[in-house]
């Protein structure tokens, strides 16, 4: 079985070439520190390996006291959003050979949460908007005895894109309306919203346009599309925005 | 006071690179031009609001209006002209650009292209304006 795999010894892995990348990470103690500081990591890496196998080297061998939050590593639980090099990403699915490790790789927790631990931030304002738009099935049918209700493809497609959403907050946290004011439901929010608004199997719709027919609402988004190029599923976050703004002018989804 | 009373902790030396803030988010297009359209959107206000109550002196005076208007017709106030000018057509071509995106899902998709679009027309306008601007400020 494998044992003929384990008996060869790993000749090409000696082979590939590392690099000494150099991170820069914001690092921030409650009980010791009063403002954030920069410090400095030099890690051996793999073009191939990401920045979270960084953020585990530094952990693991250099200062186990670095502290962020990571649970799959696979980019689905969305636990390591945060601010590599200036942008938002996942730690688990930025990899090495897509920076340039020519200069120092910036990485540091995402804005416009309040800052709890070097690169976690309080979680919490991002989940109360997302529970405010009421993001599950509110529906007055009945599926036949024993049935689903049945929605035909064509339904399905027109939220397709905003159910991919792993609720990493990187997109709320790189809207530039979310950072300065913190009552805006944010981008992930919205993008929630609009997976129950056009689903057909829901009957809350208007409900939810009501909610996001605010001050607060969608009408603070400015289209700077941070929140589209921040999502790491690929989301069309602003083009969802988009079509709730229409939804609400037309008054049904 | 001593200078280092019991049981503080000494923090350890600070790290060549320091550098306090955050680092500056890293938008794209999208995020400059929005950026760029509050800076004209902020001036722009400013400016008319002096304009309002410049123009409403003639209410007060016919003369007050001229001395006023008068004391604008120096070359600086002229070179102010074009970066009013350049900040109004930015507005104005950007603020098109954003009704697209809010209205229409092509243009949502394809808002950078439009940006380009509203630079390649701002230069357009700026290169009609300028020249015949300026020389009309500096040949006076």
């Amino acid at each position: 079985m494998s044992t003929t795999t384990l008996e060869q010894p790993p000749a090409a892995e000696a082979a590939i070439q590392s690099f000494t990348v150099t991170f820069l990470i914001r690092r921030f103690d409650p009980d010791v520190d009063t403002e954030p500081r920069w410090q400095d990591f030099d890690v051996e890496m793999y073009a191939t390996d990401r920045v979270l196998d960084a953020l585990h080297k530094i952990k693991w061998e250099q200062d186990g006291s670095l502290t962020f939050r990571r649970s799959c590593a696979h980019g689905i639980c969305g636990s390591d959003a945060m601010r590599i090099n200036g942008r938002n990403r996942l730690a688990c699915k930025t990899l090495i050979k897509d920076l340039d490790i020519s200069k120092p790789i910036y990485v540091e927790a995402i804005k416009g949460l309040p800052l709890e631990k070097d690169l976690i931030v309080d979680m919490e304002p991002f989940f109360a908007s997302y529970r405010e738009v009421q993001p599950f099935l509110i529906a007055n049918s009945k599926p036949e005895a024993g049935k689903e209700r049945v929605q035909s493809i064509a339904k399905r497609e027109i939220f397709d894109d905003t159910t991919k959403c792993i609720l990493c907050a990187a997109c709320t946290s790189s809207c530039p309306v979310f950072w300065t004011d913190g009552q805006y439901f944010g981008p992930a929010a919205i993008v929630n919203a609009h997976r129950f608004i056009f689903d057909d199997r829901d009957d809350a719709a208007s409900v939810r346009l009501d909610i996001l027919n605010d001050k607060e609402g969608v009408w603070r988004c400015r289209t700077t599309f941070n929140c589209t190029d921040a999502c790491p599923r690929g989301i069309e976050v602003t083009k969802a925005i988009a079509e709730v703004k229409q939804a609400i002018m037309r008054g049904k989804p | 006071m001593p200078e280092n009373p019991a049981g503080t902790l000494t923090t350890p030396a600070k790290p060549a690179k320091q550098k306090p803030g955050g680092t500056l988010y890293r938008g794209r297009e999208g995020m400059w031009s929005w950026v760029l359209h509050r800076i004209t959107g902020v001036a722009i206000f400013f400016f008319l609001l002096v304009h309002i109550l410049d123009t409403a002196l003639v209410r007060v005076s016919p003369e007050a209006y001229n001395a006023v208007i008068g004391t604008y017709q120096t070359p600086i106030m002229g070179l102010g002209e074009v970066a009013l000018v350049g900040a109004i057509v930015f507005h104005a071509f950007n603020g098109l650009r954003i009704i697209l995106v809010d209205l229409w899902a092509w243009a949502t998709r394809h808002q950078k292209l439009l940006f380009y679009i509203v630079i390649a027309l701002w230069v357009i306008t700026m290169l009609g304006f300028t020249p015949r601007h300026l020389i009309n400020v500096f040949s006076h």
